[in-house]
């Protein structure tokens, strides 16, 4: 088994560096095709064969491996301190020094320790790994397939820009070895190692097209992402210095502490769960996630779906045993609350469809990070639903809109109407991944569902306070996703298909995510029992009778046959479309009574042609966006600084 | 769920519209006698439904009547899971579904005042949500659960300590009910601005199903009123009939209003009457 782990960490890396050489389109296309099979079913291996056997570790040469990583991190801040005197980055440079500055100091026991233990169980699964490693290894195995065909189009698309794909592909490789590296690690020190390498990762794919503006938008995503790191580092530097044998570095242990050292471990865990809010993109940390879009579409999938924003919230549903009803806990879960209500407001007033998704990424986030701060049995295992959920839908969503962007030209929510009619199937795709997104009974409505059992029954005050912002919250999030659905179905009949220029690893990517959408909705009470209710047991001492809480037999029925009659309505439809459609006369749309000349047009007064357009609203003075982000920016920042007094607090 | 709440849920089917139907009939003599119009008779709606259904079926477009029929049928399922004393919070959903499919029926026909009339729909059912959740929350605090069965067989009337939650939600009842001032999306009334609104482009057997939709709704909704006082049946079925006498006056006596004022009262009556509610439950 231990090989397995490191074959999934080490193989996407061996990919990503044969790539690195290969110039051929041919050969990169059968390479990632072939890697990416491999590394899926290495992913589905490992849940077969692990099925039953809950959490396991593994002894590792740790000392080995730390130095070997260590001379690894300080290679990596040399690069990045390269980068930053190339364009003229101050700020970051300093971040980046002072973070290996403390790493330094943690490791090579300047601060007394004299690192005791040489060996530990570095590497370790538990069904949250293999959920995480599922989700990486087949969802971003299938982004990297699909980028094959999008960056062929992006390329001719964007000829001022160099093409550099061997590059591309070796970092979405890289990427997907490091987010393996990180849910398999228990030693802190290796998970830091990982986490540095995804946000490395993410700068250098963000600035790919290497214009001023993915420049820009790349150091500011590495500029917060090293503020998360620095605390990260802290948390580590704290660690050693507290308990120099280096025990409580492995993740296992520390959130394991008894009642006696809960205080010692929520210093870490304040830490590194505020350094997962600036990698999960939580207000006031959003921009990064919302200029990160200047990238290639690909790029914007992974990072929402199964990489980088997710490493940020599965280091806190890591650290949620340690912060259940903890006054840290909480402040972390009012992040999350606010980012939730108020990102999803702001979603409401984009029009541009990768801006709309990146908002409802940082929402959803909010979602997760607010339960993992609630902590208890049902807040996690709605948290690791709807990380589940949202990485598939949201994958599916982005990857739809990458194709739709090249076939007509624009991004825009408004240029999308009747895309029905013009890209039948990717609009259907769409729809479903939509609804995957936000209406019952599909999965993200199965989490939202479970999240408010879980924040009724939370501590007062704090539940009643993430009562109110998912209440809210979940109203705006009918609001945005409804109208855009509206767009896509709205009767454009003089529009010509434009669906046929979209190519095979595209088209394949789009299928495969389409399935899952519909499988993990129809599959949820499968992963609930058998995966997610023994790590709950485990990890969390949750009892049966707890467990049999989270799923009541009759709603799973109802559920389950919402779900059907969903599936076999539009199938219906489709059936019957001809008989359908010729029991109805045909008329034109009621436009006052006045003449009409097209389908999207009428004759107006003074017989003028008068064109037809329609457009969604938008709601901008009510929920702007400088508005709703000087809210939460001002919000999360009072949060996060009694987090920081709270932390401090707790040191001295 | 045992037999007798499926059978309860079953029911619904036949008894939904039926009731819904005089009370819509009364609603309309109650009206025009507010107005000082004799009325149509009591069994009207019953006479309007059956006659669409007779009518030739025409349509912008021909997927609009599948929208409205999945509207329908999810209208049916959010009732019939209701009476059968299902989770409430899956009602909820369930409901919202259903009005995202009739949105979408309307967006589909690209029809300007069946669009305009869309987005006004989704603006109220953005402005209700909030509340309607916060109504099941009230109850579970209370009771420890979410099922209706559970709900009702709670020793005490609810209304008594959820006064604010029953106020909140009288309160969006007035949008789900499509009354004055809140019938921002389409009327019962003659006066729309916006022709019908969410229904202009809805004809014949299309419209016939959006209105027996709707008296299945009317039904459920005042159900919901009902399970405030589910101890006592008499003064539950006396709340509801002051409730709904109380929104024809309202709708008789008040003037529309424009979405935002309509938003952000209800999201204020909201976290006022519920938020507080909930604060003093916690507290007490």
């Amino acid at each position: 088994m231990e090989l397995l782990l490191l074959f999934l960490i080490f193989f996407p890396l061996l990919v990503a560096v044969l790539l690195l050489g290969v110039r051929s389109e041919r050969i990169t296309e059968i390479i990632v095709t072939a890697g990416a099979l491999l590394i899926g079913i290495g992913t589905v291996y490992l849940l077969i064969a692990t099925i039953g056997m809950g959490a396991v570790f593994f002894a590792t040469d740790t000392a080995l491996v730390n130095l070997i990583l260590l001379i690894l991190e300080i290679g990596i801040t040399l690069f990045i301190l390269y980068l930053c005197i190339r364009y003229q980055q101050r700020l970051v440079a300093l971040l980046t020094c002072i973070q290996i500055a403390i790493i330094i100091i943690a490791e090579t026991g300047i601060v007394g320790s004299d690192h005791a233990t040489t060996s530990g169980l570095g590497l370790f699964f538990d069904e949250f790994s293999v959920i995480m490693a599922l989700i990486i290894g087949i969802i971003g195995s299938l982004i990297c397939v699909y980028s094959i065909g999008y960056m062929r189009d992006y390329h001719a698309h964007h000829p001022d820009i160099p093409d550099r794909r061997p590059v591309f592909n070796f970092l979405l490789f890289l990427f997907l070895s490091s987010m393996f590296g990180l849910v398999f690690s228990n030693n802190l020190l290796w998970l830091f190692f990982f986490w540095e390498v995804t946000t490395l990762c993410s700068f250098l794919l963000i600035g790919y097209s290497r214009t001023p503006e993915a420049t820009r938008n790349a150091f500011f995503a590495l500029l917060l992402n090293l503020v998360g790191g620095i605390a990260f580092a802290g948390a580590i530097l704290y660690i050693l210095s507290a308990a120099p044998s280096g025990d409580y570095l492995e993740l296992s242990t520390l959130t394991a502490v008894g009642p006696d050292l809960v205080l010692f471990a929520l210093v870490p865990a304040g830490l590194i769960s505020f350094a997962g809010l600036t990698k999960a993109a939580q207000m006031p940390f959003s921009s990064w996630l919302v200029g990160a879009m200047v990238a290639p579409t690909p790029v914007s999938a992974l990072l929402h779906s199964s990489t980088m924003v997710k490493a940020g919230v599965y280091v806190i549903v890591r650290f949620a045993p340690v912060l259940e009803g903890q006054f840290i806990g909480m402040l972390i879960a009012l992040v999350g609350g606010v980012t939730f209500l108020l990102a999803s407001c702001i979603a409401i007033t984009q029009s541009n469809a990768k801006k709309l998704l990146a908002y409802s990424t940082i929402a959803n986030l909010g979602l997760v990070v607010a339960c993992a701060g609630v902590g208890t049995t049902e807040a996690i295992w709605a948290a690791i639903l709807l990380i589940i959920f949202h990485a598939v839908a949201k994958s599916l969503l982005f990857l739809c809109t990458g194709t739709v962007e090249h076939r007509i030209g624009s991004r825009d929510i408004e240029d999308m109407s009747g895309l029905f009619v013009t890209m039948p199937k990717v609009a259907t795709m769409m729809l479903i991944g939509m609804a995957g997104m936000f209406l019952a009974p599909f999965g993200m409505l199965i989490s939202k569902w479970a999240t408010l059992r879980a924040f009724v029954d939370a501590s007062p005050p704090l539940g009643i306070i993430l009562v109110l912002l998912l209440a809210f919250g979940s109203g705006v999030t009918v609001f945005f996703w409804t109208k855009w659905m509206g767009k896509l179905i709205g009767y454009q009949e003089e529009k010509t298909p434009v669906e046929t220029g979209v190519n095979r690893s595209e088209w394949t990517a789009l299928y495969l995510l389409t399935g899952f959408v519909a499988l993990v909705a129809f599959c949820f009470p499968v992963i609930s029992s058998g995966l997610l209710e023994s790590y709950l047991m485990n990890v969390h001492h949750a009892t049966a009778a707890s467990l049999n809480h989270l799923l009541f037999y009759d709603d799973l029925i109802i559920i389950l046959l919402m779900l059907s009659l969903i599936v076999v309505m539009p199938l219906s439809l489709y059936f019957f479309r001809h008989t359908w459609k010729k029991s109805y006369k045909k008329v034109p749309r009621y436009v006052c009574g006045r003449p009409v000349v097209s389908p999207h047009s009428f004759t107006g007064s003074m017989s003028v042609k008068q064109e037809l357009f329609l457009g969604n609203y938008y709601l901008e003075q009510i929920f702007g966006e400088v508005k709703m982000i000087r809210i939460g920016d001002l919000t999360t920042i009072a949060l996060i600084a009694i987090l920081f007094a709270a932390v401090i607090g707790v040191v001295f | 769920m045992d037999l007798i709440h499926i059978i309860y849920g079953l029911s619904f089917i036949v008894f939904g519209p039926l009731i819904g139907g005089i009370i819509a009939g009364l609603d309309r003599k109650m009206t025009a006698r507010m107005q000082g119009r004799v009325g149509p008779p009591v069994l009207q709606p019953f006479y309007d439904i059956i006659k669409l259904f007779s009518k030739e079926k025409i349509a912008v477009i021909y997927s609009e009547s599948f929208w409205v029929l999945a509207y329908l049928i999810f209208i049916v399922i959010t009732g019939m899971l209701f009476f059968a004393g299902g989770d409430l919070l899956l009602v909820i959903f369930a409901l919202t579904l259903a009005h995202v499919f009739l949105i979408l029926g309307a967006f589909a026909s690209s029809s300007p005042y069946a669009h305009i009339g869309a987005e006004r729909e989704l603006i109220q059912l953005m402005a209700i949500e909030p509340m309607v959740i916060l109504t099941a929350v009230g109850m579970y605090q209370v009771t420890g659960s979410f099922f209706v069965t559970d709900i009702l067989s709670h020793a005490g009337l609810l209304v008594l300590v959820l006064p604010g939650v029953f106020v909140g939600f009288v309160y969006v009842l007035t949008f789900k009910l499509r009354k004055s001032p809140f019938d921002l999306a389409t009327s019962h009334h003659a006066h729309q601005e916006l022709v019908k609104g969410l229904t202009t482009e809805f004809s014949g057997p299309t419209l016939g199903m959006y209105e027996l939709a709707h008296l299945y709704e009317i039904v459920m909704l005042l159900g919901f009123v009902y399970i405030f006082f589910g101890m006592v049946p008499a003064i539950g079925i006396l709340a509801v009939i002051i409730v709904y006498f109380l929104e024809i006056f309202i709708d008789n006596a008040t003037t529309r209003i424009t979405w935002q004022p309509a938003l952000i009262s209800a999201w204020i009556v909201t976290l006022v009457f519920g938020g507080l509610n909930l604060v003093a439950l916690y507290l007490l």
